[in-house]
C-alpha cells in the first residue's frame, strides 16, 4: 500500500498497463515528454519508450479514429482527450464506429479501447474545461461509461477498463485528482493522504466495472452519486441528520442497478446527485428505473440534484455547483413527506 | 470611399444537365506514356507532378505501355477480369432483386470494378482493406462465397452479419475486408490506426483504406492524413473519385480548381492521379505505394480516377441530374472492356471464352440467388430475433437480457 493522489493512482495503473501487455499503448495531446496536463502520464514515455506513450496531434477525431484501428489490428489502446469538454470532434467515431463495430460485423472486429477525459467543474474552468458529459455516452448502446470518485477505485477501474474488450469512456473528476473535494469551496482543501481510498495498492488489481459501492449505510434515504459528487453528498448527508445510504456508482454503464434497487426498497427514499444539468441528465433516467422498480415502496418523491439547465457559468461557478446544501436540503424535503 | 467590386458567390455547377449534351471535352486526358515511374523511396515533394498528371499503362488501344507498365502473368490478368466481370453480373442480378422486393437496398460498383479487383489481387491476403460500399469486386476477386452475399443482401436466416446491417455493408475479415458502415469516411482514420499498431508490432502488414471524393470534404479525411503523415504509417489511401456524391458533382467537393490527388502535398507524402478504369495501372500504382509503405516509406495517397456508371444505390435515379447517355461518354471507357480488348490483344483471351466466362458467371450468381431465395428473402426469412441483442457488448448487461424476455423470446 502507498498513499496516492488520483493522479499518482492513475499513472500507477497506466504504468502497470505498460508493463503487463505489450499490446497496450498510450497516445493523446501532451501525454508524451510532458506526461500530460494534469500530469497523469508522467514518466511512463521515459520508463516504457517513445512508441509505448507519445503525443498526438489535437485531433480528437484523428486520436478516436486512429485508437479504434489500433484496436481492430490486435491492440489495447489508452488515449487520452485533455479535457472531456474536447470529445465532441470524437463523438462520431465513438458513435458510429467504436461502439458499433462488434454488433455491425457479427463480432469479427471490436474496439478494445479506453478512452481517458478528465471531466466535471469547481477548478474555475469556465465552461470549457468544466462539463460533465456522461448522459450523452450512457444514452449510446456499445459504450461504457466510468467515473471513479477516489485513488483507490481509479487505479482498479482504470485497469478493468483497459482489460475490457468493449470501448470505455473514462471520466476522471479532476477537482478530486489532488483531494476529496466536498463542495466547501470556502474551507481548506483536504489532499488525499490520509484518507483510507488514497491507500492504494502497488500491485495489479481490479475493481470490476458494473459495481457500485456503498459508501455509507443508511436507513431513510438512499443517495446516487458518482465522481466528485460522491464527497459532496457525503457532506450533505452529514449536514442533514439523515440516515442516509450513500451508493458511489463507479460506473453508470454498466451500472449495477441491483445495489440501487435493493437500497432504495429499503430506504423508500431517493435523492440523485450529479453535476451535469439536469434536463436530460443521467438523473432522469435513474430516477425512471428507480420508479419503475420501487414505485410502491417509495414514500417521497425523487429528487434529482444537479446543475442548472445552462452552461457552465464561470463567474457563478457556486451558485451552479450544487454543493452540500442543496443534497442536506432535498434529504429533508424527502423526509417531510410521512 | 473608393469604388469597390461588388463580390459574387460562386457556386460550382457541371457542365451538364440532363438534357444536355453530355460533355467531358474539358477533361485533359494525358497519353499513356506520359507519367514517369519514380524509385518507390522518393521524396515526396520530388514527385508532386504526379499528383496533376494521370498514371495509365492502358492506351487508347489498349496497349500496355509507358515506365508504369507491370509485368503481370496473363492468368493474373484473367483473374482480376474474371472478378470484375463477376461483380457486374451479380450488381445487375442483385439490382433486379431489389426491384422485385426481394432486398431493402442495393448498391452497385458499375464502372469502378477495376479498383478492388485489382488492388485485392495485388495486395496481400493478410494486409486489412477498409473499404467503401463499392468495392465488392475486391471479395470477387478473392472467391468470397457468393451466397454469403446473398443471404447478407436478403437480411435471410443465414446472413452472415445475423440481419444487423444494411445489405452491402459486408464484413469479412478473413478475406482482409473490414466493417463496412453507412457512415462515409469514418473507417478512413481506421485504415491508419491499424497500419500504424502494425509498425508498432514490427509487423510487415500493410493497410489500405479508401474514400469516395465527395468524402474528402469531411474532417475524417484531414485527420487520417494527418495522423498517417504524422507516424509515417504504413498504408495506402485510396480517394475513389468517381465523379458524383449522389447527385452532387466533385466540383462540389472542391474538384474544380485543383486534384484529389494534390490533397496530398500538404500532408507532404506522394500524391499519385491514376486511372481507375485501367486495370494495369490501379495494380502498378497499388504496388508502387505498397512497396514504399513496407519499407518504412510511409503512406501514400492515391486518386482512382473513375466514373459512377449507374446511379447511387437503388433509391437514386441519376437521369434526374446528369444527362442519361453521359456513362457512354467517360473519356477513359469501361474498365471490364478495356482489360477484355487488352488481353485479346496480347492474344491471351478470346470473344468466345469471353462469352463463355459470362455464360458462366451468371449461372453461378443464378445458382446462389436461388440457394438464397430457398432460405429465403427480405421479410420471409431473417436471423432469430434475439440476435438483435446479442453483440452490443461482447457479454450482455442486464438491460438486453430483460428487454429480451420483455419482447419474449
Amino acid at each position: 500500500m502507498a498513499n496516492m493522489s488520483m493522479i499518482q493512482a492513475l499513472n500507477s495503473a497506466l504504468d502497470i498497463a505498460l508493463t503487463r501487455d505489450p499490446d497496450t499503448l498510450i497516445f493523446g495531446q501532451d501525454v508524451g515528454y510532458f506526461g500530460g496536463v494534469f500530469r497523469v502520464t508522467d514518466g511512463l514515455q521515459k520508463k516504457h519508450g517513445l512508441s509505448r506513450c507519445f503525443d498526438s496531434p489535437i485531433s480528437e477525431g484523428g486520436i478516436v479514429a486512429t485508437a479504434i484501428g489500433m484496436g481492430a489490428y490486435g491492440l489495447r489502446p489508452v488515449v487520452e482527450i485533455q479535457f472531456a469538454d474536447y470529445i465532441l470532434p470524437a463523438f462520431d467515431q465513438l458513435v458510429s464506429e467504436a461502439a458499433r463495430l462488434r454488433y455491425r460485423s457479427n463480432g469479427e472486429f471490436w474496439a478494445p479501447i479506453t478512452v481517458r477525459a478528465p471531466y466535471g467543474g469547481g477548478i474555475h474552468g469556465g465552461q470549457t474545461h468544466s462539463q460533465s458529459p456522461e448522459a450523452i455516452f450512457a444514452h449510446i448502446t456499445g459504450l461504457k461509461t466510468v467515473i471513479p470518485s477516489n485513488p483507490h477505485d481509479a487505479k482498479g477501474l482504470l485497469l478493468a477498463a483497459i482489460a475490457d474488450d468493449d470501448p470505455v469512456i473514462f471520466l476522471e473528476p479532476k477537482r478530486v485528482y489532488n483531494g476529496p473535494f466536498n463542495g466547501r469551496h470556502d474551507q481548506q482543501q483536504k489532499s488525499w493522504s490520509g484518507h483510507p481510498l488514497g491507500e492504494v495498492p502497488e500491485d495489479y488489481y481490479i475493481v470490476p466495472l458494473g459495481r457500485a459501492s456503498t459508501v455509507r449505510s443508511g436507513t431513510e434515504a438512499t443517495v446516487l452519486a458518482y465522481g466528485t459528487m460522491v464527497h459532496v453528498a457525503l457532506a450533505g448527508i452529514e449536514e442533514s441528520g439523515v440516515d442516509a445510504e450513500l451508493i458511489d456508482l463507479r460506473s453508470i454503464v454498466p451500472l449495477d442497478i441491483e445495489t440501487i434497487v435493493d437500497s432504495v426498497l429499503r430506504t423508500g427514499r431517493c435523492v440523485i446527485v450529479h453535476e451535469a444539468s439536469r434536463f436530460g441528465g443521467f438523473g432522469g433516467e435513474l430516477s425512471a428505473l428507480v420508479q419503475e422498480r420501487c414505485f410502491f415502496n417509495l414514500r417521497s418523491p425523487i429528487e434529482r440534484i444537479a446543475g442548472w439547465d445552462t452552461p457552465y457559468p464561470h463567474a457563478f461557478e457556486w451558485d451552479y455547483f450544487p454543493g452540500p446544501e442543496r443534497v442536506a436540503k432535498a434529504l429533508q424535503r424527502a423526509m417531510s413527506h410521512a | 470611399m473608393p469604388s469597390r467590386t461588388k463580390l459574387n458567390l460562386h457556386i460550382p455547377s457541371p457542365r451538364s444537365r440532363p438534357g444536355d449534351r453530355a460533355d467531358f471535352g474539358h477533361l485533359s486526358i494525358p497519353p499513356a506514356t506520359g507519367a514517369s515511374r519514380p524509385p518507390s523511396n522518393v521524396a515526396a515533394s520530388d514527385i508532386r507532378e504526379l499528383a496533376y498528371g494521370l498514371i495509365r499503362v492502358m492506351d487508347d488501344s489498349d496497349q500496355a505501355v509507358g515506365q508504369w507498365r507491370p509485368r503481370l502473368d496473363p492468368a493474373h490478368l484473367r483473374h482480376g477480369l474474371r472478378a470484375m466481370l463477376l461483380t457486374r453480373v451479380f450488381d445487375d442480378r442483385m439490382f433486379a432483386a431489389h426491384r422485385q422486393g426481394k432486398a431493402s437496398f442495393y448498391m452497385k460498383s458499375s464502372g469502378e470494378e477495376a479498383i478492388g479487383a485489382a488492388q485485392s489481387l495485388m495486395l496481400d491476403r493478410n494486409d486489412m482493406c477498409f473499404p467503401t460500399y463499392r468495392l465488392v469486386s475486391w471479395l470477387m476477386a478473392r472467391d468470397y462465397p457468393l451466397i454469403d452475399l446473398v443471404n447478407q443482401i436478403f437480411s435471410n436466416a443465414h446472413d452472415p452479419l445475423k440481419g444487423r446491417q444494411l445489405p452491402v455493408l459486408y464484413s469479412a475479415r478473413a478475406y482482409g475486408f473490414y466493417s463496412l458502415s453507412g457512415n462515409v469516411g469514418s473507417r478512413f482514420g481506421h485504415a491508419v490506426g491499424w497500419a500504424m499498431a502494425s509498425a508498432y508490432k514490427h509487423d510487415s502488414r500493410i493497410a489500405i483504406g479508401y474514400i469516395g471524393e465527395g468524402t474528402t470534404a469531411e474532417g475524417d479525411f484531414h485527420e487520417a492524413l494527418t495522423f498517417a503523415s504524422v507516424y509515417r504509417a504504413p498504408v495506402i489511401l485510396c480517394i475513389t473519385n468517381n465523379q458524383w456524391a449522389i447527385s452532387s458533382f466533385q466540383g462540389i467537393a472542391g474538384g474544380e480548381t485543383t486534384t484529389f490527388a494534390s490533397k496530398a502535398i500538404g500532408y507532404g507524402i506522394p500524391g499519385l492521379r491514376v486511372d481507375g478504369n485501367d486495370f494495369l495501372a490501379v495494380h502498378a500504382a497499388t504496388q508502387w505505394a505498397a512497396e514504399r509503405a513496407r519499407n518504412n516509406g510511409g503512406p501514400t495517397l492515391i486518386e482512382l480516377y473513375t466514373y459512377r456508371a449507374e446511379g447511387h444505390s437503388t433509391s437514386d435515379d441519376p437521369a434526374k441530374y446528369r444527362p442519361a447517355d453521359e456513362p457512354e461518354h467517360w473519356p477513359l471507357g469501361d474498365p471490364i472492356d478495356r482489360l477484355k480488348r487488352h488481353l485479346i490483344g496480347i492474344g491471351e483471351w478470346s470473344e468466345e471464352r469471353h462469352a463463355a466466362l459470362l455464360q458462366e458467371l451468371t449461372a453461378a450468381v443464378r445458382a446462389a440467388v436461388k440457394q438464397g431465395e430457398e432460405v429465403g428473402t427480405l421479410g420471409q426469412s431473417k436471423p432469430h430475433p434475439a440476435e438483435m441483442f446479442n453483440g452490443v457488448f461482447k457479454e450482455p448487461d442486464w438491460r438486453t437480457l430483460e428487454q429480451r424476455r420483455e419482447l419474449g423470446i
